[in-house]
């Protein structure tokens, strides 16, 4: 058994646990051992492939496991993993544990609400692992299904409107990506020979620039939308505010990174040259996100809406520094996707804390709960310092890559989009202060608030493992950024090897 | 040569403190905690005297003068081949000077704060937070590239920000504490690209690097040029913002007078002594760029300072809440050193503004934190901010009277006090520079001897306040730290910095300039007379001489409207006109379009699916019309 297979077998066993067991009461727990054995592989795999590089393995993706699936077309369940993958996966881990004690007080159809949480974690844990197309879609589409159910059953306001909402606008971002890889694939290859939807195969061959300016918008804004692409945005604000908290943070934590994840892995990395010759579009969209989101932000009065909006503002960025198309940008980009998953993934988790507490997620309805649960609000603090770029924290890491990664284009365009996108770090405080001085800091508002209490055991386990990677990253990034960029280099030489710039 | 490497534990011990206080500090009680912040300060300040010693004195220097070590240095993270942010320690002299600026200040406020902050809820997290400042500014003085100084100027914004909103529950102090972090942040905007800029064409953060005549930063400026000005001056000009913003500089000042929210102790740690002047020192760190490859953006900074320090000080002749008279008063002076480094030259006697203005930032620092830490004493007395509920305490508070009336002698200054000293070299460097700055800055000196009297004569004669319990001297932890740093601002204009902190680390010979000392000592105490008349005994004058005066009066009374100026910019233009309506074209045209969409595939589909009734006369009926209506067209067609 290859160590890879084993993130997609666990979640299953996981799953098949939970259907067997007897006592409901029990079914978080075997959830929570589930997911802990996945953490642990992670820990795990991390070691490995460390353990690999050191030995001086320098093939582009380890532990490939390759089975034919559907021989006529070329279908392969295809997995391997270099740095990038291996960063997410980890994140993905940490975010799928940590949501699963944040939806500890579960009370509603608990089986049902792990097992398609579960089923959700192991369509991502798929997508990561996949270096074949087909399998990469089919995973994607498993990660989509389960949140139609998730938001629609234990979601709350308007959850029917935003469940349906949310999967038509990611199921059209499937249509255009179906697109784009089956174009990919009728292109894979010259013609007359075998055509592949193995990743590592395609990279070898130039696709054809005509076909490539055709398919790459589908693939990019197949992936877009995913990753909250203005203007294809607007199912995350109505579909992290109905989601119940732990689907808010596997969302906007991880789900969302498929977009990132994909539009270089596959869009950028098969198609550079139309990249090139298209990004400009996709840079002033991906500018405006970053900046419209922000902006945006600072209006709303719901705890979920203001951090929508973040994610829009953050993925924005990942999305921008990745058409940056050099080293240092995407390079960042994949740390702040690590970070911005980390990040949100704790405001989600504290927004439904204190949402359990408070029962308003209007800002206005609060006030000073520094004072009566200063655990959960100092973590929010911290949350929102990541979120704003304080330096000893990831989200500082990640923006300043990628600024000076993007300030490496001497073309005024290029110039003026990036400090378009730096202006967002003044408007990010801005919002982020607001909510902390409005929510946290202030007298008291309300008397019964004196009887709140503070983090309970299972609220705090999740709390700190969001926290703890947030600052490490931020305090030594040299671990993560060397992997990382070592990783980038493949995609970076078949950038330079056609000499776009 | 001696090694300095362990000058990194100025960085870990507090970085240590902060960490151990902030997560254990509640289990360790008030008590402990406070000591062991205090301790810990001990040992960096003993740290830092040793190293400035050993640089000072203990190296030969060969006539080559002080050059810049680089005891400490790691990769932090790496960006690009050749472009990577480092974490070190760079000590220079201006370096070795600040450690002990920021060592002896903080060390005395921790002391200070133990007696201060007595009782106060958060006791610990206030301890922590000191130590987290410290970790920052020190971090930030020893800084050997650009970069690191960024990472640290944020950490002192976010350090700031926390310690100016400690009474959290007081909704004032909340947003005196997030205007704070705000307006730096957008002033570090500045900073950021300014940096993005620099190390794009010079291809490195390097200080040593930056500044080396023959660096790329210097030599290479006849390059790219962009709107008539060379792009290094460009980048100068943005990294100068951010010194504005930290340096409370005109016109992003308007966070500091707020920030005096915080506890006393504080601002004079932050807000007075260490944190305002980094902008001074990030302009000093850089200073061979700005002169020789950047004169323009030098001449900027010369106004930007003669204005601000004109501006706050009239200001601060109208203020009665003591704290916000230190706060513009502490504005003022920060425009004489910005002043002081926009008119001077590099290397040797030329560079007799660079050592003025360090040297005025050290007195500074001293008189400062001194008048900052007897505001405190005297507020801790008569439980109240406001010079009007305040009069006779000199019969109270013989210590903090006379402590404070040393610092008041030495900011005015008045002979062989320290401010004298490094406020009469920076008239004299203004003098040889610039005739109108120095004209400005010489009706400074007579307006700050006139605030500051008004002050002292206020608060320790004036009308005998019948207050409601008579107030006491304060405890000895806060009157020791008082008693020391009096004896700095007494005796530190002695110290011979054209000696130690010069431009180009070659020491200069410079003598007082009496044709420009006479005059500013006559301005001087022409502006304390003033101030005793108005003052020391209660009338009516200053009422009289402010109705004659009304309408400028109301002005600098208002600051100029200054703070409202920013609310309609903030409140108005940035959530009023921006956010709102970008939420609104949010939720209404961009989603809107979205649902519109689906809503037409809905209607379009129940239009459509009347076709599938399931009545097989209609089935046939269109059948048989479509055949026909082919036919007929086929016929049309082929005929």
């Amino acid at each position: 058994m290859d160590i890879l297979s084993l993130f997609i077998i666990i979640p299953l066993l996981t799953i098949t646990g939970i259907i067997l067991v007897k006592d409901i009461r029990n079914v978080k727990k075997v959830a929570a051992i589930g997911m802990g054995i996945q953490l642990i592989l992670a820990a795990v795999l991390i070691f490995l492939y460390v353990a690999e590089r050191k030995g001086g393995n320098i093939s582009e993706m380890l532990f490939i496991k390759d089975i034919v699936w559907f021989k006529s077309l070329n279908i392969h369940y295809a997995v391997g993993v270099d740095g990038i993958s291996v960063a997410m996966i980890a994140l993905t881990s940490i975010v799928v544990f940590a949501g699963i004690f944040a939806s500890w007080e579960v009370e509603l159809l608990t089986k049902e609400f792990f097992i398609s949480l579960i089923l959700l974690a192991t369509g991502v844990f798929g997508f990561f692992i996949s270096i074949d197309l087909f399998t990469l879609f089919l995973f994607y589409e498993l990660a989509v299904i389960p949140m139609y159910l998730l938001i629609g059953i234990w979601g709350s306001g308007p959850k029917e409107y935003s469940a349906m909402k949310l999967t038509l606008m990611l199921m059209g971002a499937s249509a255009l990506l179906l697109v784009g890889i089956l174009g990919i694939y009728m292109h894979s290859a010259p013609s007359g020979n075998q055509l592949t939807f193995n990743i590592l195969e395609i990279k070898q061959y130039v696709i054809p620039i005509t076909a490539q300016r055709t398919f790459f918008p589908f693939t990019f804004v197949g992936f877009g939308v995913l990753g909250a692409l203005f203007p294809f945005h607007t199912w995350s604000p109505d579909g992290h505010s109905s989601a119940p908290t732990a689907v808010s943070m596997l969302h906007a934590g991880v789900l969302m990174k498929l977009g990132g994840y994909g539009a270089f892995r596959v869009a950028i990395y098969l198609m550079p040259e139309a990249a090139k010759e298209l990004s400009w579009i996709f840079l002033i969209l991906t500018s405006i996100s970053v900046v419209y989101g922000a902006f945006g932000a600072i209006a709303q009065k719901d705890l979920k809406y203001i951090n929508a909006y973040s994610s829009v503002s953050h993925c924005g960025l990942v999305l921008f520094a990745i058409l940056m198309m050099n080293k240092t940008a995407m390079n960042g980009a994949v740390i702040q996707m690590i970070s911005h998953g980390l990040m949100t993934a704790l405001f989600f988790a504290l927004i439904g804390m204190i949402y359990g507490r408070t029962h308003t997620r209007l800002i206005n309805e609060m006030g000073g709960l520094m004072k009566v649960i200063p655990f959960l609000s100092v973590c929010y603090v911290i949350a929102g310092l990541a979120s704003l770029g304080l330096p000893g924290l990831s989200g500082f890491v990640a923006e300043m890559t990628i600024f000076v990664g993007a300030f490496q284009h001497p073309d005024l365009f290029h110039r003026v989009v990036t400090i378009v996108a730096i202006t967002s770090i003044v408007i990010t405080a801005v919002y982020i202060l607001r909510v902390i001085a409005i929510l946290l800091l202030g007298p008291v508002t309300n008397p019964k608030y004196e009887n709140f209490r503070d983090a309970r055991w299972y609220e705090k386990t999740s709390v700190i493992a969001l926290i703890l990677p947030v600052a490490a990253i931020g305090m030594a990034p040299f671990w993560l950024s060397s992997t990382i960029s070592s990783s980038m280099q493949p995609i970076i030489d078949k950038i330079m090897a056609i000499n776009l710039f | 040569m001696i090694n300095f490497s362990y000058s990194i534990w100025l960085l870990l011990i507090p970085l240590m403190m902060f960490f151990i206080l902030g997560l254990a500090g509640h289990k360790l009680g008030p008590r402990l905690s406070g000591l062991l912040g205090t301790s810990g300060l001990a040992i960096i300040t003993m740290l830092s005297f040793i190293i400035a010693y050993s640089y000072f004195f203990g190296t030969p220097k060969n006539g080559e003068g002080f050059k810049a070590i680089i005891a400490y240095n790691i990769t932090w993270l790496q960006l690009i081949d050749n472009l990577h942010i480092d974490i070190g320690v760079l000590l220079d002299p201006i370096s070795v000077m600040m450690l002990i600026v920021v060592s002896t200040v903080s060390f005395m406020v921790h002391i200070y704060s133990l007696g201060y902050m007595k009782g106060e809820r958060g006791y610990e997290r206030f301890f922590a937070f000191l130590s987290l400042f410290t970790f920052s500014m020190l971090g930030l003085v020893v800084a050997p590239n650009i970069f690191q100084m960024y990472i640290f100027w944020e950490l002192v914004g976010i350090s700031s920000y926390l310690l100016i909103g400690f009474y959290y529950q007081k909704p004032s102090a909340v947003a005196a504490s997030k205007k704070a972090f705000i307006v730096t942040r957008f002033a570090d905007l500045g900073f950021l690209i300014g940096i993005l800029i620099l190390s794009f064409y010079t291809k490195t953060f390097d200080f040593i690097t930056l500044t080396d005549p023959s660096g790329p930063a210097i030599a290479k400026t006849g390059g790219a040029t962009f709107m008539g000005l060379s792009v290094i001056t460009w980048s100068m000009i943005f990294v100068y913002m951010g010194g504005v913003g930290k340096s409370a500089m005109f016109p992003f000042h308007i966070w500091l007078p707020d920030a005096m929210e915080g506890p006393t102790p504080v601002s004079a740690l932050i807000h007075a002594a260490t944190m305002v002047v980094a902008g001074v020192y990030l302009v000093a760190r850089l200073f061979p760029v700005y002169v020789m490859a950047s004169p323009q953006a030098l001449h900027i900074i010369a106004y930007v300072g003669a204005f601000s320090s004109l501006f706050a000080a009239v200001i601060a002749c109208t203020q009665t809440d003591i704290k916000r008279v230190l706060a513009y008063s502490t504005m003022s002076q920060i425009g004489y050193m910005m002043l002081a480094l926009g008119v001077s030259g590099y290397g040797g006697h030329n560079g007799l503004g660079f050592m003025a203005s360090m040297f005025h930032l050290f007195t500074h620092a001293m008189f400062k934190a001194l008048l900052f830490l007897g505001a405190g004493a005297i507020i801790h007395a008569v439980h109240s901010n406001f010079m009007t509920d305040m009069g006779g305490l000199r019969k109270y508070l013989p210590i903090t009277h006379i402590t404070f009336l040393i610092a008041c002698l030495s900011i005015a200054g008045v002979p062989l006090f320290a401010g004298f000293f490094s406020k009469d070299e920076i008239l004299a460097a203004a003098f040889e520079h610039n005739k109108f700055l120095f004209a400005v800055e010489y009706a400074v000196a007579g307006l700050t001897a006139f605030y500051m009297f008004r002050l002292y004569f206020s608060i320790f004669w004036g009308k005998e306040t019948q207050y409601h319990h008579t107030p006491h001297e304060a405890p000895l932890t806060m009157t020791i730290p008082l008693i020391i740093l009096a004896l700095g601002a007494a005796l530190t204009g002695f110290i011979p910095f054209n000696k130690l902190v010069t431009s180009d680390g070659l020491p200069f010979e410079s003598h007082l300039d009496w044709g420009v000392a006479v005059p500013s000592v006559i301005i001087g105490l022409l502006g304390i007379t003033v101030a005793w008349a108005m003052y020391s005994k209660s009338s009516n004058l200053p009422d009289r001489v402010a109705s004659a005066f009304r309408l400028g009066y109301k002005w600098a009374y208002n600051k100029f409207y200054m703070d409202e100026l920013y609310l309609f910019i903030t409140k108005k233009i940035i959530f009023r006109y921006i956010s709102e309506p970008v939420a609104w074209f949010d939720r209404h045209i961009v989603d809107g379009t979205m649902n519109a969409i689906a809503t037409v595939t809905q209607v379009t589909s129940f239009r459509i699916r009347k076709f599938q009734s399931g009545q097989i006369q209609q089935y046939a009926f269109v059948y048989i019309s479509g055949v026909i209506f082919l036919v007929i067209l086929l016929v049309y067609i082929w005929r």
